[in-house]
């Protein structure tokens, strides 16, 4: 090994390499003002969309009045959820776009490392694109998401989880199935969002909908969500419910990522996706 | 005899009918270039795949500096490296940033200056601070060739090296792989389909024709075996079947 190589070993040199390839994630985003915007855009539109809907309403719908800041709560926090799994696939796809996967996995960065990678750039994007919404929403409509208080962490560590499960699963997808699969990143987690009671409670879907949806950790969020907002009750068991559930996404999402890889490397697809 | 640097024992890949490498054996010596050969599709850039890990062999054993590359592959990267015109760096990424972020990779302690040298060793100290995605073709394989030697790599596995590159960057590309090959101690396998540099760097070539491994010598014993004056006239004739014909034509010329 060359002298100039450090001798780091164990976590402290895989933490190097996941630093390594969040810096070129970040020299990207650095370098592309219209990304950074893109990143805030979409959750900027949809909160100034239901911030007005949520003003109609407030003087159409009782039940909006009694926590009129409901909507754009679920709108900023369904926003984590996607931006979370979307944040993942991208940055993946990024690879791929780049044809860079071979360089990548001739160096000594481990599969599990990446998706560590992939993981803190979706935080990042996350926090710059729904963050920057919910202080959009603070002069614009006189609300703010952070008077959820301290269970507002929960909730948005928990939708972050379930989307970065996702996001590793599809990755895995596109990795199989190369990037006529890659729409994959835009769409999967509209499958999740009819019976995640995002607008509405879990009670309104029909009794064996809400069988299933009692299985994402975003129904348990939601329903918390509001919880807060409606009965100023913070609601333990919804949160706890909603963490065992995500270790088991986080679990199938991450062995789903690395069986694909595995099968990429018998494919021979870590040089050639991409192309 | 020193332990070779790379070993491969009855390595075969398939990909569902199609057989890519069948049962290959064959050594590299430490501190030798070595050629790998072949007509396209022949299998030889599964085979670097194969012991760069990107890719499972269907059957046999793979050992880079006694490593098993199936099992502990993550003992052997670090003093490995790879360039291949056919894998690109993020083109959005300045050269510079795509060199810090492999630098980083790799574990190296001071990047500036490493990429300070590489930067003049192959003359890609004004193309640093462009995009690695605006820069031309042979510019690109300069870069990436930078890539391979951040981590001054004791096995170097380069997929046709001076691919898209003019014959002035080439030959001086070419003087560049011989210095450090010979400063480092490195040991180098190159796939490349221009004979003149096979002749020029290799001690060895590995001769393969669908996915076999045909045959293998030194330049000069290749030259005298098929009776040839120089390597591309031997390649064709590898790659045309011809080696029987010569051998029949030898035994009658002998009579």
């Amino acid at each position: 090994m060359s002298e100039e190589m450090e001798c780091f070993t164990g976590w402290t040199a895989a933490l190097r390499r996941v630093a390594a390839v969040v810096m070129r994630h970040v020299y990207l985003l650095r370098g592309s003002g219209p990304r950074i915007l893109e990143l805030m855009y979409w959750p900027t539109v949809q909160m100034v969309l239901w911030g007005f809907i949520t003003l109609f309403l407030l003087e159409h719908s009782s039940w909006i009045a009694q926590a009129s800041g409901v909507l754009l709560s679920a709108v900023l926090l369904w926003d984590v959820l996607f931006r979370g799994q979307l944040g993942v696939s991208l940055v993946f796809m990024e690879e791929l776009w780049s044809r860079n996967l071979g360089h990548l996995f001739v160096s000594p960065l481990r599969p599990g490392e990446l998706a560590v990678a992939l993981l803190a750039m979706s935080l990042i994007r996350t926090l710059i694109g729904v963050g920057g919404a919910a202080l959009v929403a603070i002069p614009l409509f006189q609300f703010s998401v952070f008077d959820l208080g301290l269970p507002l962490i929960g909730f948005f560590l928990n939708l972050i989880v379930m989307g970065w499960a996702i996001g590793l699963a599809v990755s895995g997808v596109v990795l199989r199935y190369g990037l006529g699969a890659e729409s994959m990143a835009w769409i999967a987690i509209f499958a999740v969002q009819p019976i995640s009671g995002v607008y509405y409670p879990i009670a309104t879907l029909p009794e064996w909908l809400q069988s299933v949806a009692w299985f994402l950790p975003s129904s348990h969020v939601f329903e918390g969500m509001r919880a807060v907002l409606f009965e100023r009750e913070f609601r333990l068991d919804l949160l706890l419910n909603s963490v065992v559930l995500n270790l088991c996404f986080l679990a199938v999402g991450t062995a789903t990522f690395l069986a694909f890889f595995r099968n990429a490397r018998v494919r021979g697809q870590l040089l050639h996706v991409g192309e | 005899m020193s332990e070779p640097v790379v070993c491969l024992e009855a390595v075969s890949k398939r990909f569902e009918k199609i057989v890519a490498v069948d049962n290959l054996n064959f050594e590299v010596r430490r501190a030798s270039t070595t050629a790998l050969l072949g007509g396209n599709g022949a299998g030889k850039t599964t085979t670097l795949s194969m012991l760069l890990g990107l890719l499972l062999p269907s059957a046999g054993r793979i050992t880079i500096f006694g490593v098993d590359m199936l099992r502990r592959r993550y003992e052997a990267l670090p003093r490995m490296n790879f360039s291949s015109p056919y894998v690109d760096l993020p083109r959005r990424l300045t050269v510079r940033e795509n060199l810090t972020v492999y630098a980083r990779l790799y574990g190296l302690r001071r990047v500036a200056a490493r990429l300070g040298t590489l930067a003049d060793e192959l003359q890609i100290a004004d193309l640093m601070h462009r995009p690695y995605g605006q820069l031309s073709a042979g510019q690109r394989t300069r870069v990436v060739l930078a890539k391979a030697l951040l981590n001054d790599p004791e096995l170097l596995l380069l997929d046709e090296p001076t691919a898209s590159l003019d014959p002035d960057t080439a030959d001086y590309v070419r003087g560049l792989l011989e210095d450090y090959q010979r400063r480092q101690g490195a040991t180098i396998l190159l796939a490349s389909h221009n004979m003149s540099e096979v002749e020029r760097l290799c001690d060895d070539v590995l001769m393969l024709r669908s996915g076999v491994l045909v045959d293998q010598g030194t330049p000069q014993d290749l030259l005298r075996r098929y009776g040839r004056r120089n390597m591309e006239e031997v390649f064709i004739d590898i790659a045309r079947e011809r080696e029987i014909a010569l051998d029949l034509a030898g035994e009658q010329s002998a009579r």
